[in-house]
């Protein structure tokens, strides 16, 4: 019996070390959250992306895991910190880096990167991208499926009007002339194609960014405890965006659809419109004329936000799983990665050189628009973030919301909106 | 012994259910109305007791009334909008027509449909310009609406979606009650010479008030729960136009992270529908005939 035993010890014992020893040959298990804003290209793309890795890696296990929406995506991994089992690395907006900091969720990249080439990689990135991934003189983000806005216009539309269609309007007013040239109305005095399009559902403070950029205010402080929303500089660029509609008569009244604006561009609804450079793909497949893509109009300076998402780093993580998670991340964003995310899905690439890479001259030269979004940024700034982003935001939009339907002046809507904002955002100063 | 047996067995037959129950509906419930007397806890900041604070702001929050009125009005235009096109239907199919089951699958389809997948369709009706609803007015020579970039329109055309989901669904509890009605009765109208309208009045009516009953109360938990629809179509807006109390309390539970006020939105809204459903069952149960 006793004998027995101590075979049976001898015997666990033997396989616990057998077992140890083939954990140390897998020995960084990792959990990859990423959402997907555009389409079934891009999973698969990150799908054979992290498979590519894993072959180069046979010591790192990565399981990728599709998460939805951008909006599901921080929901799950927020619920996963508080449950004390967070993925180690996520793809999560960028513009809630203040959320995760303020769960105490993330840890820096600089704690992370020791050497001299790490610096350099990290130096590499856009500086507009990074603007949306720092604070407090650290990096919390590493810039990955990111975007900014652009104006696509209907050349067809433009040669009707008796415009130049090979030139889009370089400035508001500009914008407002062609419009008025470029809205059609039938017999009975109805609008059969609008002059220009800028969609306001959902996240009106995105495109918004561009006009208030445009007008050269900033609308958050770079430590995201401080908005600035009742500028008389916001104020006027809203003004222009409800004037568009209500003095000008360019664009339709009311909130317009974030989701149909694509569809509206190429039935002729509209002979411009201001989205996304992730839908590059999606206008170039789709459009049945000869359409022209271009920087957004300027003001006193040309401007635009950026958007998308970052990569972040999860804190209650193994010290080799946040290595791990860095060397991967440094692997995904390498220029011959970085190209081919790019070409599939048309978020632009974060660094100067993944453009250099062959595949992606090769890209330009087939479709010089994608070189728009990229020239932009020179200009652009960091999409609005603070802590409680959401909640913050959200009161914006209320505010541009109220301005865009008639129920408010722009400048009572936007007082107000900084006086909750204020309110929010005391507790962080 | 044989009584305690009998106990014993009784508690063993209905304690899967009660675990489940407990797991899944009182345990939260309880732990929802204790979390809305705390703070909410955000990374190192601990939770801390803070009694009737969160409902103190409630009363000054502008956006909670806001969204409450939406829901009553949201609930006041769909439950009887809904109960009487269900009634109508239910009533037009039961009689024999031609092609019956073609028109109750018909109506009954909505129901099948998923909320969100119709919303996504929806959508692309109320579309300015090019949508179904703006081409048929184009027919007429009316200008194109923005139904859901207004806010004073936007609440009506989700309600339109939510009567539209819900009738067939009400529809098929009233086709069933209307079949067991026993026809002797129909028969005896006749021969006394009731017209159809006294016979629905006096007789079908009554008969159907347990349904209607049952469908009501329904109809008012759906008024509060079904909200698919609002993420696809709006989310809100324009400015809370059609933001509704379930909707308010997802945004600020999972998008502003400010669990605690969500926890006492949610406790608000479950005294709420308490309420509603205790009043319905008092107040309806003495009009009710059961047969």
């Amino acid at each position: 019996m006793l004998k027995l035993a101590k075979k049976l010890g001898v015997g666990a014992a033997a396989t616990a070390v057998a077992m140890m020893a083939s954990s140390t040959a897998f020995a960084v298990d990792l959990q990859f959250y990423f959402p997907v804003a555009v389409g079934g290209k891009a999973a698969k793309t990150i799908e054979s992306l992290t498979k590519e890795y894993a072959a180069q890696h046979p010591d790192v296990k990565i399981d990728a895991v599709y998460t939805g929406s951008y909006q599901d995506t921080i929901t799950k991994a927020m619920t996963a910190v508080r449950g004390g089992k967070p993925p180690q690395l996520s793809v999560i907006l960028s513009v809630d880096m203040f959320t995760l900091i303020d769960e105490d969720a993330i840890v820096d990249f600089d704690s992370l990167l020791k050497t001299e080439d790490d610096k350099k990689w990290l130096k590499a990135f856009y500086p507009a991208f990074m603007e949306n991934s720092q604070t407090g003189g650290k990096t919390y983000g590493i810039p990955f499926q990111r975007s900014t806005p652009v104006l696509y216009w209907n050349k067809e539309a433009f040669k009707k009007a008796g415009l130049d269609p090979e030139k889009a309007p370089a400035n508001w007013d500009e914008m407002v002339s062609m419009g008025k040239k470029l809205t059609l109305k039938d017999a009975s005095g109805n609008v059969k194609q609008w002059g220009v399009r800028i969609p306001s559902s959902g996240f009106p403070y995105w495109l918004f960014q561009g006009l208030s950029t445009q007008n050269d205010v900033i609308l958050a402080n770079s430590d995201g405890n401080k908005t600035n929303f009742d500028d008389p500089k916001v104020a006027e660029a809203l003004q222009y965006l409800v004037d568009l509609s209500a003095k000008h008569k360019v664009m339709a009244p009311g909130i317009l659809e974030w989701g149909t604006t694509p569809k509206a561009f190429f039935e002729g609804q509209t002979a411009m419109m201001w989205t996304t450079t992730g839908n590059l793909t999606n206008v170039r497949a789709n459009a049945p004329f000869d359409f022209g893509v271009a920087m957004l109009p300027a003001n006193v300076r040309r401007g635009a936000p950026t958007g998308g998402g970052n990569f972040y780093i999860f804190k209650d993580s193994t010290e080799a799983q946040k290595a791990a998670s860095v060397d991967f991340v440094k692997w995904i964003t390498a220029p011959e990665q970085a190209a081919k995310w790019t070409i599939a899905t048309g978020y632009v690439a974060p660094r100067a050189d993944a453009w250099d890479t062959p595949a992606m001259q090769a890209y330009v030269k087939d479709f010089p628009p994608v070189l728009i979004a990229r020239d932009q940024l020179k200009y652009a700034v960091a999409e609005l973030a603070t802590y409680e982003n959401q909640r913050v935001t959200k009161i914006f939009n209320e505010a541009l919301e109220a301005a865009i339907t008639g129920k408010s002046d722009p400048m009572t809507a936007l007082k107000e909106a900084q006086e909750r904002a204020d309110k929010v955002l005391k507790a962080y100063r | 012994m044989l009584q305690r047996r009998a106990w014993i067995y009784g508690w063993l037959l209905v304690s899967p259910a009660l675990v489940m129950l407990f797991a899944f509906t009182h345990y939260p419930t309880i732990a929802t109305i204790w979390n809305s007397f705390f703070s909410t806890a955000r990374g190192r900041r601990q939770a801390v007791f803070v009694g009737l604070d969160n409902y103190e702001r409630l009363l000054t929050d502008d956006i909670f009334w806001q969204v409450l009125w939406n829901n009553f009005i949201y609930a006041l235009g769909t439950i009887p909008a809904s109960i009487i096109l269900a009634l109508g239907m239910a009533l037009w199919v039961n009689g024999k027509i031609r092609g019956r089951a073609f028109v109750r699958m018909a109506y009954f389809t909505p129901t099948v449909l998923p909320l969100i997948a119709v919303a996504n369709i929806w959508i692309f009706f109320y579309t300015p310009g090019f949508g179904l609803v703006d081409s048929v007015q184009s027919l007429f020579g009316l200008p194109s609406q923005n139904w859901l970039g207004n806010p004073d329109t936007v609440l009506y055309a989700v309600m339109v979606v939510a009567i539209w989901k819900e009738a067939g669904f009400f529809m098929i509890f009233y086709l069933a009650a209307l079949q067991a009605i026993p026809p002797s009765l129909t028969e005896a109208g006749k021969i006394e010479g009731a017209s159809r309208w006294y016979m629905f009045r006096r007789v079908i009516f009554p008969l159907l008030m347990p349904t209607t009953l049952f469908v009501s109360i329904n109809a008012v938990i759906n008024s509060f729960r079904l909200i698919d629809h609002i993420f696809v179509m709006t989310n809100g807006g324009p400015n809370n136009a059609s933001s509704l109390l379930l909707f308010y309390i997802y945004e600020t539970a999972f998008k502003f992270w400010d669990t605690a006020y969500g926890a006492t939105l949610t406790t608000v809204m479950l005294v709420l529908l308490c309420a509603i459903a205790i009043g319905q069952f008092y107040f309806m149960d003495r009009k009710v005939h059961y047969q």
